[in-house]
């Protein structure tokens, strides 16, 4: 009898230091964040269980927002269309900061070292940038002033030399950040740059033009040689079609040889030598692409499409270059992420509330997750990537 | 209230309710894409129900149709009818959600 006591009072002894923790302990190297752009709220996901851990809410205007990853892949940065800037703890699953740095804003991204958070702003148009600890302001760079309004800021990336690269969408510049207040402006660059990326090794940014063909090539190895324009004239014969959604270069595709980029205006994909910058093969979508994802294993590309075909994806081989399948993923395709080593891709398809889970096996979904109107989705690897 | 918003519907009494509502999912997520979900702007500049009455319901109706050539501002008339361009114009005129 007393033994059987003594045990249940070590249980519950062992139970009660159990709840001190509240939860297991657990990594956060497998999560991700969904946005549910409508209600303003994320969802914490656990890619290795497939579920969702917890929806937060309170986050003002999330239609367009992003989200980077403190290097520790603990915190998430949400960047929020209302220029709000939450910092969230996924482990213990709560808004640790949150301030409203801007009126409109579009994105954000997280410095080489990890201290510093660099947030992109329509209005007032300019980068700020802060201390990622406390959120703190360092430093507010305006841009150029076009008729009265500082020039919206798009496409901004982190880049080594702890620094960062944007374009402004109106005064058609793009200029290099390093250290906070060294400032290098390339200008005249070309007509309304739209998004940028930059090089997984970090030494090209790429500037799409919206207001004219082709993009601008900036090599972070040679800021000397100023910028070039690439695939100035791939095009010229073909109308333009209108343009329903801006195309996401940010989690572009790239692979041995090749770079693969959504055609703005065109349902097309461009299949850009990497050695030349020459389009070696226009492949013919769908629709017009909105993200182009390769898979971790450069094996496959996924693109989905501006409305009214967003309700597709399609895969491109990388071996043919050819569409090899269509998917009829669902209504309103907003975006795709690839597990860190791509044995899955998550899909948030808006209008259906929810986000299916492939398989890049068999290119099936083999679970649905509820989702009320999601979009963008960030699993937590992209802490260690020079561009996410 | 309720009668304001019988009366501000009726140019579109001939569009179906499932019609309307995806217009309504358009106008906020399709055109939210640039102009932001709750109208307050993007890329492109806020739609507020305030920054709309320099439009009448017609010519508002025509910019959605038309676009603005030489901006991002795309037509909209290969995607959508004059009757349903005028919904959304009616909606960008008298309604903030
Ligand atoms: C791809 C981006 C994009 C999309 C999508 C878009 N617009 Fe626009 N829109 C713009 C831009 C940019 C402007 C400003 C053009 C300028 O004057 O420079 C604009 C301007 C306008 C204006 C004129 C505003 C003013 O104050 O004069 C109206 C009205 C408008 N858009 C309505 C719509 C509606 C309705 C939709 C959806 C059916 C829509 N837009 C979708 C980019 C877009």
């Amino acid at each position: 009898m007393t033994r059987v006591i003594t045990v249940i009072g070590m249980l519950i002894i062992t139970l009660s230091s159990c709840a001190v923790y509240k939860q297991p302990l657990r990594g956060t190297g497998d999560l991700a964040v969904i946005i549910e752009r409508e209600q303003a709220s994320i969802l914490i996901a656990d890619t290795s269980r497939q579920s969702i851990i917890k929806r937060i809410n309170g986050f003002g205007d999330l239609s367009h927002a992003s989200v980077v990853f403190s290097r520790d892949q603990r915190y998430a940065y949400i960047f929020g269309r209302d220029g709000g800037l939450s910092k969230v703890d996924l482990l213990t699953q709560r808004i640790d900061k949150r301030i409203i740095q801007a009126g409109n804003s579009i994105g954000g991204a997280i410095s080489q070292d990890g201290k510093t958070i660099a947030v992109s702003n329509y209005d007032p148009g300019g980068v700020k940038l802060f201390d990622a600890q406390k959120l703190e302001i360092i430093a507010d760079i305006a841009a150029t002033p076009i008729a009265g309004k500082n020039s919206k800021v798009v496409g901004l990336v982190d880049a080594p030399g702890n620094g960062f690269v944007f374009s402004l969408w109106d005064s058609g510049e793009i200029w290099h950040l390093i250290d906070h207040d060294q400032l290098t402006k390339y200008s005249h660059v070309g007509i309304n740059p739209y998004d940028g990326l930059i090089t997984a090794n970090g030494r090209y940014y790429l500037a799409g033009l919206f207001g004219e063909d082709g993009l601008v090539k900036l090599d972070l190895w040679h800021p000397e040689q100023g910028v070039s324009h690439i695939l100035p004239d791939y095009a010229k014969d073909d109308p333009k079609m209108p343009v329903y959604k801006m195309p996401h270069l940010e989690g572009w595709a790239s692979t041995e040889n090749y770079f693969y980029l959504p055609g703005i205006g065109h349902h097309e994909v461009l299949l850009v030598n990497k050695q030349d910058f020459l389009v070696s093969r226009r492949i013919k979508t769908y629709g017009q692409p909105v993200f182009v994802m390769a898979s971790p294993t450069e094996r496959e590309i996924w693109v989905n499409f501006a409305p009214p075909n967003n309700d597709k994806i399609q895969i491109i081989d990388a071996n043919t270059h050819q569409i090899s399948k269509t998917l009829d993923a669902g209504k309103g395709v907003l975006h795709m992420e690839f597990t860190p080593r791509g044995e899955a891709v998550w899909v948030s398809i808006r209008d259906e509330n929810r986000v299916d889970i492939y398989d890049t096996q068999c290119n099936c979904v083999i679970k649905s997750l509820p989702a009320h109107k999601p979009s963008g989705i960030f699993m937590t690897y992209r802490a260690h990537r020079i561009g996410l | 209230m309720a009668i304001l918003f019988s009366i501000s519907l009726q140019p579109q009494a001939q569009l179906t309710e499932s019609k309307q509502q995806q217009l309504d999912n358009l106008l906020k997520h399709d055109c939210g894409s640039c102009h932001g979900i709750n109208r307050n702007g993007g890329l492109g500049p806020s739609l507020l129900v305030s920054d709309m009455e320099k439009y009448s319901l017609e010519s508002l109706a025509a910019v959605i149709l038309n676009g603005l050539p030489g901006t991002a501002m795309p037509p909209w008339s290969d995607l959508i009818s004059a009757e349903e361009a005028r919904y959304l114009a009616n909606r960008l005129k008298s309604t903030q959600d």
